[in-house]
């Protein structure tokens, strides 16, 4: 089969601007083959090579004393003590997401567990963080029904245990969802898998789910804008096997305690041609590959299409020769393909055959090493107007526009599509803050959360970039955890508008600043660009996924307010309105600043709770909806009533940071007024906890009313 | 008291119950769905949640035809005593060992939640620790568990006492808010919830343990 010529629009059509090609032909000397131009447009589009982000991600603090590998590899390794180790990552699927919402879901989840099971750790923990459009966009309700059941499929019959996440709504997503999916899973810190190959003439071995035409060119898709022929795209998403990615899981874990692995990939974006070049650069070897050999389920596929195909559940590991039997064994047993498709050579040449014929031919080195590096024009995001005055509200009212909202009403719709108890070691339910697993057959126990806060990003990135760190340490604290460390997941608009890049850089920066004032190191993360329809962008949206440790002897703070309980408040309210979910939901404004983020603080006020953790029965951080909504929540989840004193939007809504809320009895919250005060943290007494009613400053309401308003509307919306 | 755990390539569960049975002290043995033998000796088999084989064509279909299923239905016909948890109560029906069938939820989601169920018999080694008509809360997690079978069914096994729980609040649609059922020696049981998964404290429920605590107890005494 002759391979079509390789002409100015072919070249437009790989994404590959006129300056790259130059450079591709500088590179080899010659025109490349169609597999060639394929293999290239694979390596530098910006999904695979990071090209406009990776001047900044390198600012990042990815280093500490608890990480035993930062970014670079399949997932950032932290240690947890005793000779354990987490091994976590975020990664977005959002353009398959939003062209096919259940498989795009699904194989975003698929990924991102290849991910963690490929370094040598079984997955035990999931969470998604998902943004939607308007909930009354026509594209929407569709897009949460597909999304959440892709999601729940794949993860569900995998069986990992989806603990938490996010879901929010805004129509700057209407034409561009957002899947961010982590997950997590649990290694011995001395058996961890890296993809570096080693030694020549050791076979490359393909293993997993057959290869078909599914995603030929999804990592180009993903570094596209979308337009009206985005329905054209439909097939370049691949489609999910989670019983496939079950068995491949045993199946690795089991190859790996043979001690036949010398590296592993698994074959995400840009399959084969990635994984291939990726374990080839990282041991500085080349790879030969023959594709007649790769399994196949689909007849007279080319070798172009072999080696951009993104069919899921495949893997590409460098096995110790001697092995091969026992190795092959274990792939028999567990009923998948195991193929010898190449092998690593000296020379640092990237070889593809087909039949004896050459397709590719090119320095391996420079597929990865030389891919392109921009460093992006951009603009500081001009300082927003302060805030004019905001117009009071009957408080109870304003209680329940928020929990009326899909924004900020109970996700139980969502997360009760997610088996989130398989693996007997979850702790707590989803629902309430931070997921808590078990470790098994340990008494330690980990804690995930995901966050941010679009708006403020928007608004400030800076401020922005360092609040979604804040968050989510102050998740992990409010259960108790100590925050280990960090994922990011960048999501933005096009990078090479000035304006969108500077969001990307100062969201770094003010990220950057925080994880290392919190001491939470980057060790993993993916950035998702061009997130635009029509030329307009997504809010910018740095999600982190984070996680914390609870070590053994320490108790997990998961208990209830009860009846009779104080309502202590710890931190200080100054009653910020600027981009609060209030203003965005009662009066339809994005107005204002984000809120300052004091990292000391944060500091301070985390350790304090932490510390005094035997003093607190409940305790939940404070965030959208502030103080009024962090009752709430803390309430329903007790079945019992709760008095605030206060009245006035700003102390009930304002979103003023480190802060948070906890329950506990008088005595108690005796102890830690006094504990605060030798520590100089900021406490105070809100209210307390008792009744049937939620009521602030004496405007109430029937507590059962409005859990009834919290749990139906997200249904009531969507169902 | 020896028991084993059935492992098909997509059993999800089958850790859970064997911590569950070890628990209460059994000595728990995996047995891979390709073994056509049980190990010798066996005093109780248990088929976990999961996928068995990804739920394509039906839940529990080609799981019921896997060689280990015939050494189970072999057990059960000389008196053993069986538990089939969620995918594990889909495969013991369609195996034939249990009668009926599950169909998909009738809302049509996946749903994972804990929700109440009624002791409706005591009167079976699975269900004697509880009193007749207690409420006891266990989670479930499950797309397929609606529970159906001909109207002359249901009356038989209500008329048997052979309903082993049901549902407070009818989750899936059930027919007569079914949720575990007995065979006819009483010595099978099906049952979509998961009592695996509320058995410890850090579960948050123990509402579960006394399910396998009774198991072992009756073995112990048999």
């Amino acid at each position: 089969m002759t391979e079509p010529k390789i002409t100015p629009e072919l070249i437009a059509s790989h994404g590959l601007k006129d300056d790259e090609y130059q450079r591709i032909l500088d590179i080899i000397g010659r025109e490349p083959t169609f597999t060639e131009l394929g293999i290239f447009s694979a390596m530098w589009n910006e999904h695979c090579s990071y090209k406009s982000s990776k001047k900044w991600l390198r600012t990042l603090p990815t280093e500490g004393p608890q990480v035993i590998c930062g970014p670079g590899e399949n997932a950032g390794v932290v240690d947890i003590g005793d000779g354990q180790a987490v091994v976590f990552k975020m990664e977005s699927h959002n353009h398959p997401s939003y062209i096919e919402p259940y498989q795009g879901a699904a194989t975003g989840v698929g990924g991102i567990l290849r991910d963690v099971f490929t370094m040598g750790a079984r997955p035990i923990a999931a969470m998604n963080s998902l943004s939607f459009g308007e909930p009354k966009h026509h594209k929407t309700k569709q897009l949460v029904h597909g999304v959440v059941e892709g999601v729940g499929g794949y993860g569900n019959c995998f069986g990992v245990p989806t603990v938490g996440g996010e879901v929010r709504f805004h129509p700057a997503y209407n034409g561009n969802c957002l899947v961010n999916a982590f997950a997590a899973g649990l290694a011995d810190a001395d058996k961890i898998f890296y993809s570096a190959a080693s030694g020549v003439g050791m076979p490359v071995v393909y293993l997993g789910a057959k290869t078909g035409r599914d995603g030929v060119g999804g990592a180009t898709m993903a570094s596209a804008e979308f337009d009206d022929t985005i329905e054209e795209k439909r097939p370049t998403v691949q489609v999910g096997d989670p019983y496939t990615e079950k068995r491949l899981m045993e199946a690795t874990l089991e190859l790996m305690e043979t001690g036949a692995v010398i590296s592993i990939q698994d074959m995400g974006a840009a399959g084969l041609t990635c994984s291939a070049v990726e374990m080839g650069d990282k041991g500085d070897l080349g790879v030969r590959l023959d594709l007649e050999k790769v399994p196949t389920r689909e007849a007279n596929m080319t070798a172009y299409e072999m080696m951009l195909s993104e069919s899921q559940e495949r893997m590409l590991m460098v096995l110790r020769p001697e092995k091969e039997a026992q190795a092959k064994a274990v792939f028999d047993k567990w009923d998948l393909d195991f193929a010898i498709v190449g092998e690593t050579i000296a020379e640092d040449r990237f070889l593809i055959m087909l039949n004896g014929e050459i397709k590719a031919d090119l320095p391996l080195k420079a597929l990865s090493g030389n891919a392109p590096e921009y460093d992006r024009p951009w603009v500081e995001t001009p300082a927003v107007d302060p805030l004019d005055s905001v117009p009071e509200v009957d408080p109870i009212d304003g209680l329940k526009a928020l929990i009326s909202s899909p924004n900020y009403a109970s996700k139980q719709w969502v997360y009760e599509q997610y088996d989130s108890q398989v693996m007997a070691d979850t702790v707590r339910q989803p629902g309430l803050g931070a997921g808590l697993i078990r470790v098994h057959d340990t008494g330690k126990q980990l804690a995930f959360t995901s966050d941010v806060t679009p708006r403020y990003v928007k608004a400030n990135p800076f401020e922005g970039g360092k609040q979604a760190v804040a968050e989510a340490y102050r998740n992990l604290t409010a259960v108790g955890a100590r925050p280990l460390a960090t994922t990011d997941n960048m999501n933005f608009g096009n990078p090479e508008k000035p304006e969108i890049m500077g969001q990307f850089v100062f969201a770094i920066k003010g990220i950057g600043e925080a994880v290392k004032a919190l001491d939470m190191p980057i060790v993993s993360g993916n950035v998702s660009l061009y997130n635009e329809t029509d030329g307009k962008g997504i809010l910018p949206t740095p999600t982190i996924g984070a996680v914390g440790l609870i070590a053994e002897g320490e108790d997990p703070i998961i208990g209830q307010a009860r009846d009779g309980h104080v309502a202590v408040l710890i931190g200080e309210t100054f009653g910020h309105l600027g981009q609060s979910a209030l203003l965005a939901e009662v009066f339809n404004r994005e107005d204002g600043d984000a809120p300052y983020v004091d990292l000391a603080l944060e500091k301070l006020n985390g350790e304090f709770i932490r510390a005094n953790r035997d003093m607190i029965k409940a305790c939940t951080d404070l965030s959208d909806g502030g103080l009024a909504v962090a009752a709430f929540e803390m309430a329903e989840a007790a079945g019992v009533g709760i008095q605030l004193d206060a009245s006035d939007c700003a102390t009930l809504f304002g979103e003023d940071q480190a802060r948070y809320l906890i329950a506990c009895n008088f005595d108690q919250a005796e102890a830690l007024m006094i504990a605060a005060a030798q520590e100089g943290v900021k406490i105070e007494t809100v209210g307390r906890f008792t009744g049937s009613d939620v009521s602030f400053g004496g405007i109430s309401a029937s507590l059962e009313d409005l859990s009834a308003l919290y749990r139906n509307s997200f249904a009531n919306t969507f169902g | 008291m020896k028991a084993a755990v059935v492992v098909y390539p997509g059993s999800n569960c089958d850790r859970d119950m064997k911590m569950a049975l070890e628990g209460v002290g059994f000595d728990v043995t995996m047995v891979w769905h390709k073994d056509a033998e049980l190990p010798q000796g066996l005093d109780f088999v248990a088929v976990p949640g999961g996928f068995s084989f990804g739920d394509y064509l039906r839940c529990g279909a080609i799981a019921a035809r896997s060689p280990v299923s015939q050494s189970i239905a072999d057990f059960a016909a000389k008196g053993g005593h069986v538990l089939g948890v969620c995918n594990g109560f889909q495969v013991l029906t369609e195996a034939g060992l249990l009668p009926g069938a599950l169909l998909r939820n009738a809302g049509l989601k996946y749903i994972c939640r804990t929700v109440g169920l009624k002791v409706e018999t005591t009167s079976s080694v699975f269900t004697n620790a509880y009193t007749q008509d207690q409420v006891i809360n266990i989670p479930i997690a499950h797309h397929d568990g609606n529970y159906n079978a001909s109207a002359d069914e249901i009356a038989r096994l209500r008329g048997e006492n052979r309903v082993a729980f049901s549902y407070v609040d009818n989750p899936n649609g059930s027919q007569g808010d079914i949720a575990g059922i007995l065979s006819e020696n009483r010595r099978v049981l099906g049952m979509m919830p998961h009592p695996e998964r509320a058995f410890e404290p850090a579960h948050g429920n123990t509402d579960g343990k006394p399910f396998f605590a009774s198991l072992i107890e009756a073995m112990a005494t048999a």
